[in-house]
């Protein structure tokens, strides 16, 4: 049947007509379009990276400040306590060297006055010996007053010679 | 009443395109049939000298048939007897120079053949069953006597020429904006095809063919695809210079396919040759007899005769189907009266139109389909060895 058979004047012409087309399109219709698309895709990409780029930057700004802020406050925080520390430290060793120096002085006070006691208590001892010897000088003044007494006790010191 | 208004509306301008429509097509084809009618009466009184009866019967197939195929001149119009239509040149070359005045070549319109009723310088345009519309020489006794070779350009190939023209008009006209509006956004026509072109890239070559290796293809690709497009499209179209049947034409659709065919060969890298002469089957599926490279090389040549049918018999029946639909009327004319073919219009006009809408529909398909198969051979072809 002819609808089913090439025609062979059509297949010339087709061949011809269909390459030249080709030949045409390619080099002035479809390179340029499709570098076209392909820039304005390239472009559209660039402009997408780059302001994820410029986004992610911002939140790192962002981030970095608050991590800033963040040290700041912990070493303002550390620095507080630190000055704590450092003033209770001072106050207790305040308050030790106090009490040492409280008790050094109680001690030195109690040294002294066990010193004096013992001076005084020399000194009254010394006296009351003084004392005593003048009360027995007298004792014996009054006692050997007469001489019977005077050769009583003599004899009495003989005896005990006598007996050694 | 808002609904029903618009509803009449509508009703009212489908109505007004199908009464269009209905006219045209009985002004186009009332003159073919009468034509039709003198000419088979004309033959019977020379043959038998009877056949009274067949003056009013209607031969739909060949009323079909020539709507669909190639012609050497382009019908436009007829009224009774008077036949306009558009001449087309006539190219021929003769290996009997003896029985053209002594030259083998000729170019001259086909006007000179005065619708097939004249001969010219030796060549006929043939009327009988074998060569029905193809040129033919005459021996000295005026009978046929064979086929010059035969490169007029024929409806079809006039057909392509107007497609091609529009097709080059157009894509210039959307690289030189694309040029312009580099880096910027698209504008007007180029508006329109960048979406088509984006999808037969992003959708049809870079899935078939791969990232790498489609940029090679893409011009192929684009220009089978509009050029089918295009040709579908105008193919619907029943006014000329539109309405040449050039992809259901075999011979086109057949070039189309060998372009296919012959990229994928000649891009077939050392892979697609290793399984299709010594493919990854059990031995004694190649040896001694290569069942398995015979079944593959068929394969070879299966692929784009695929192609070629499939977008050729796409078109023709669409073709064949409208007109059979307006040709329904004539046959209930020439089988009732007149008015019973009236009565049928509406009927076959509403089918014709609805084969119409579908053909749109397979227009974009069939260019489509012929597009993604071409570039799922050439991806084949093109495929690394894993």
């Amino acid at each position: 049947m002819g609808l089913v058979t090439p025609n062979p004047g059509t297949i010339f012409w087709m061949i011809i007509i269909f390459g030249i087309v080709l030949f045409i399109l390619r080099k002035f219709a479809w390179k340029p379009i499709l570098n076209a698309l392909k820039d304005r895709e390239e472009s559209i990409a660039n402009a997408l990276n780059s302001a994820d780029l410029a986004r992610k930057e911002v939140e790192g700004l962002k981030a970095d400040n608050e991590k800033i802020i963040a040290e700041a406050r912990r070493e303002k925080d550390v620095i507080l306590k630190e000055a704590k520390e450092i003033k209770e430290k001072i106050i207790a060793e305040a308050k030790e060297k106090a009490g040492a120096e409280t008790q050094k002085s109680i001690e030195q006070a109690r040294q002294q006055i066990q010193s004096e006691k013992t001076a005084a208590i020399n000194d009254i001892k010394k006296q009351v010996a003084e004392l005593s010897v003048i009360i027995a000088e007298k004792v014996i003044k009054k006692e050997l007053g007469n001489k019977g007494e005077q050769e009583k006790m003599v004899d009495g010191l003989i005896d005990e010679i006598k007996l050694n | 009443m808002w609904t029903l208004d618009k509803l009449d509306k509508t009703m009212l301008k489908t109505a007004k395109i199908f009464w269009i429509f209905l006219a045209l097509s009985v002004i186009s084809s009332v003159p073919t049939l009468a034509q039709h009618a003198e000419e088979h009466s004309a033959h019977a009184e020379e043959s038998h000298g009877e056949g009274s009866h067949e003056e009013e019967s209607f031969n739909a197939g060949e009323f079909v048939i020539e709507h669909v195929s190639d012609a050497h001149d382009w019908h436009i119009v007829s009224f009774g007897d008077i036949h306009i239509s558009i001449p087309l040149p006539i190219i021929v070359y003769s290996k009997n120079p003896e029985l053209h005045d002594g030259k083998s070549f000729y170019v001259f319109m086909s006007s000179k053949f005065h619708h097939g009723h004249e001969d010219y310088k030796g060549f006929r345009l043939s009327q009988t069953e074998e060569n029905k519309g193809k040129i033919v020489e005459l021996d000295e006794h005026g009978l046929e006597a064979g086929k010059p070779t035969d490169i007029s350009i024929t409806k079809t190939v006039a057909g392509i020429l107007v497609s091609v023209v529009i097709l080059i008009w157009v894509l210039l006209a959307v690289a030189s904006s694309a040029k312009k509006n580099k880096g910027k956004a698209p504008s007007g026509l180029q508006n329109a095809l960048e979406p088509i072109i984006v999808f037969i890239r992003d959708e049809v070559a870079k899935p078939a063919i791969g990232e790498k290796k489609y940029e090679k293809f893409m011009p192929f690709l684009l220009t089978v695809f509009f050029f089918i497009l295009i040709n579908n499209f105008m193919g619907l179209i029943p006014i000329p210079p539109f309405g040449a049947n050039v992809t259901g034409n075999i011979a086109v659709t057949m070039v189309l396919a060998l372009f296919t065919f012959a990229i994928t060969t000649i891009s077939g890298n050392k892979h697609y040759w290793k399984e299709i002469y010594n493919p990854d089957v059990p031995w004694w599926l190649k040896f001694p007899l290569p069942l398995m490279p015979i079944v593959e090389l068929s394969g070879v040549i299966t692929k784009p005769f695929v192609l070629m049918v499939r977008l050729f018999a796409n078109m023709m029946a669409g073709h064949m189907i409208v007109t059979v639909f307006v040709s329904l009327i004539f046959i209930f004319a020439s089988l009732f009266n007149a008015g019973v073919g009236l009565a049928a219009s509406p009927i076959s006009v509403a089918f014709s139109v609805f084969i119409l809408m579908l053909d749109v529909l397979v227009s974009f398909i069939q260019a489509y389909v012929f597009t993604l198969l071409s570039a799922l051979y050439f991806g084949m072809a093109t495929a690394d060895h894993h």
